[in-house]
């Protein structure tokens, strides 16, 4: 039966987060971008929201189900804040989650509850590779079995924490298939850039180039499952978080546009300026109606889950440049100068475009 | 909590519905385009005796107070499945189209079983809705046409010219229907002094004139209607006879309220030519050897494919807005927001796809052959009739920005 309102205990999730996600991250965001850091405090307090432990079931340390659709509802709520802080805050779940959706019983009994009962830690995963044409269902980097190892050879671009992480999941292409493999800190051959890689965005994540020279890990350590179902997850957390970015530049452009006096009304009182806001929200509640059917497609276990988590996060890639861009033009020069959030937000809208695989839910 | 699945009641309407629109509607798309003010009876007996069959009056939802309701939902599920058989033809479903919305949304209980039993009568009835007059479109406050109360033999008295009325000639030549006419009953009022009035068929006075011959849905009649001392009795007034000035607009209002039912429901038969267009182009590429490859990054995908990626997102998305618009209205939440997101979404998203559908298939787009070209001209009106894109911008801009219309005019 059509619904288009979470449950009461998702919206207690979403009052949870939204807080946190305001009084928290979005007041530290600016500095942090600046400083290039986030305060463990700060991370640490997103951490205690629970949203990864409620995701994990309790054999595992957790105290709840995996919920595509929750998880979505409350990385929405958190990008809204700040995405840098969103994502550090869902750092532990690009190792956990892949562990629960493609390991086997003895991976999750073993790698689960260390991470869930115990305080936030750096955990990290390497997907992307430094290619135009990245493909995660296509990768460049392999995974050869020899004797009772498997050797990873490639490059990854993008790996956050890297430097710091308790393990990584690292993505490699075995026998023409895309498959995850724990790689614990400190392996052989696996090189971690000397300096932090520089992007246009998210300067407040520690990111670094990892290198896998013949990186031998035990078989043990191949997560069995399917790559699809963390691929499909992962595409919904960053159009989730697409739309909370997005988010968050309508409202403050809003806000501005009512606020700002031009030609003696309001700039927002101009067609040219409110249709543009009129459109930007009309963009981001339809693409935000898609997002939650993918992540509700996934909890339902729907034969084209797959498809439709493409759609979506297709469609946000669009949609939160769109907005962004349009936040920005509506403060005009305002919106150019960094001590208004539009143009950081105009920044890692852009990066949406590649950022599968930075979060998970 | 969130939930995408269709529910069953509505489902089993949508199969049934499906098969009327493949075999009724589909095989005499071409001919009832190229004869332009034909009338397609067999589809309009079929659909009212098959809405008889089922109980039914219309298919505006009737009033229940018990248990969930899906009435909004439902017509709209049952309209995208219309449209996807044919725009034009699905015009001319009887009853339940706009003057019945009107009465269903502004009338007192005994004006709707009035108004709206003729539905359910032996043979097909027609209604429509009078608010385009020659001088205005979208700014219906400036109407002209009046209603002044004669209060002697207590009847009402209609002068003016009314246009673009959908469905006229059916509801007051063809059969036993009514238009509702939005007329003043204040000038100096402005938009508080508008009001709804029924007017049936065969009433004196009240004349159909021009049928226009028009760019797309040309099975569904469009005419103009003079009204000359046309006299109606004073209960067929919708909503109080009252003007109070300066304060609520409550026939405007009226309106609005229509309009927060009816965008959804014209969004959704726009939703449904754009599926039918997309549909038939995945077709037509696969015959072709074209084959979609989702999962795909952009940079891998060929041009065409990248536009049928960008059509499904844009059409999927539309049609959640205007099942959420709809679930809203069931479920009695206000949703002028949503209904007027649905309808710039909507409107902008069938022609973004029926134009490129003609673009991608050349001149196997522009022949007569294809229905893409039909297609591309019936999208156009979803832009236009009840609300253009722009008119809803400017609703959705008001909500958004906490604005009266004299605040962002």
């Amino acid at each position: 039966m059509y619904s288009f309102e979470p449950s009461e205990e998702q919206k207690m999730l979403i009052d949870a987060v939204s807080r946190y996600a305001s009084n928290d991250l979005r007041k530290a965001a600016h500095e942090a971008e600046e400083n290039k850091e986030l305060s463990s405090k700060l991370i640490s307090k997103g951490w205690e929201l629970g949203i990864l432990q409620a995701s994990i079931p309790e054999a595992y340390g957790g105290f709840g189900e995996r919920s595509a659709l929750t998880g979505a509802l409350a990385v929405e709520e958190l990008a809204c804040g700040d995405l840098a802080g969103a994502m550090a805050v869902g750092a532990p779940a690009l190792f956990a989650l892949p562990v629960l959706l493609a390991g086997s019983e003895e991976q999750k009994k073993q790698y689960l509850p260390p991470i869930i009962e115990a305080d936030w830690k750096p955990y990290s995963a390497a997907l992307i590779e430094p290619a135009f044409d990245f493909d995660p269902n296509d990768l460049k980097t392999t995974a050869m079995a020899e004797g009772d190892n498997y050797i990873l050879t490639g490059e990854k671009t993008l790996v956050p924490f890297a430097d710091k992480a308790e393990a990584m999941v690292a993505y490699a292409r075995l026998n023409n298939e895309t498959k995850a493999f724990i790689v614990p800190k400190g392996m052989t051959g696996l090189k971690i850039g000397e300096a932090r890689e520089k992007f246009m965005g998210l300067n407040a994540i520690p990111f670094f180039r990892v290198t896998l020279e013949g990186v031998k890990i035990p078989q043990a350590n191949l997560l069995p499952g399917d790559f699809a179902p963390v691929l499909d997850g992962s595409r919904v957390a960053v159009a989730a978080m697409a739309i909370g970015v997005a988010k968050a530049a309508f409202g403050y452009s809003r806000d501005y546009a009512k606020d700002r006096d031009v030609f003696g009304v309001k700039v927002a009182q101009k067609q040219a300026i409110a249709f543009m806001l009129a459109e930007m929200a009309t963009e981001i509640e339809a693409i935000r109606l898609l997002v939650w059917e993918a992540a509700w497609a996934i909890d339902n276990k729907k034969e084209d889950a797959s498809q439709k988590a493409y759609l979506a996060i297709t469609g946000a890639i669009d949609m939160t440049m769109m907005v962004t861009d349009r936040a920005v033009q509506i403060l005009g020069g305002h919106g150019y100068i960094r001590e208004h959030p539009v143009e950081l937000w105009m920044r890692n809208g852009r990066g949406f475009a590649t950022f599968t695989g930075l979060a998970m839910v | 909590m969130i939930d995408f699945e269709i529910p069953e009641k509505i489902a089993g309407t949508r199969l049934v519905v499906e098969t009327v629109a493949v075999n009724m509607m589909r095989p005499v798309s071409r001919y009832f385009d190229e004869h332009e003010h034909e009338i397609p009876w067999d589809y309009i007996n079929f659909m009212h005796t098959a809405t008889r069959a089922m109980g039914g009056s219309s298919m505006v939802p009737s009033e229940k107070k018990e248990g969930p309701r899906f009435g909004f939902q439902r017509l709209a599920v049952m309209v995208e499945m219309l449209s996807w058989g044919d725009a034009g033809i699905y015009l001319c479903t009887p009853g339940g189209m706009l003057g019945s919305a009107a009465v269903s949304a502004t009338g007192s209980p005994e004006q709707k079983e009035r108004f709206l039993k003729r539905f359910r009568g032996e043979t097909p009835v027609f209604d429509a809705m009078c608010m385009t007059e020659p001088q205005c479109g979208s700014d219906t406050s400036a109407i002209r046409t009046t209603a002044v109360l004669d209060q002697e033999k207590k009847e009402w008295l209609l002068n003016g010219e009314k246009i673009f009325v959908t469905a006229g000639h059916k509801a007051m030549l063809d059969s036993e229907g009514f238009v509702v006419v939005w007329a003043t009953i204040d000038k100096s009022a402005g938009r508080a002094g508008m009001r709804p009035f029924v007017v049936e068929a065969k009433t004196a006075g009240c004349q159909v004139l021009k049928m226009e011959h028009k760019l797309g849905i040309r099975a569904s009649d469009t005419v103009s209607i003079v009204l000359q001392d046309c006299r109606v009795p004073f209960e067929n007034i919708l909503g109080s006879p009252e003007v109070v000035k300066d304060q609520a607009t409550t026939g405007f209002k009226g309106a609005m309220a229509t309009f927060d039912a009816t965008r959804p429901i014209v969004a959704a038969q726009a939703i449904g030519l754009a599926r039918a267009t997309l549909e038939l182009l995945k077709e037509m590429l696969a015959e072709r050897g074209i084959i979609i490859r989702y999962g795909l990054p952009r940079q891998k995908l060929s041009s065409v494919e990248k536009e049928v990626i960008e059509m499904e997102i844009l059409l999927r998305s539309a049609w959640w807005l205007v099942l959420k618009a709809v679930w809203m209205m069931d479920n009695g939440k206000p949703n002028s927001l949503e209904s007027s997101m649905s309808k710039v979404r909507a409107g902008d998203v069938v022609n973004r796809i029926t134009q490129k559908a003609v673009e991608i298939m050349g001149p196997l787009g522009y022949s007569c052959e294809y229905l893409l070209e039909k297609w591309f001209r019936d999208a156009k009106i979803s832009d236009i009739y009840e609300g253009t894109g722009q008119i809803n911008r400017l609703v959705v801009a008001r909500q958004i920005l906490g604005y009266r219309s004299s605040e962002l005019r």
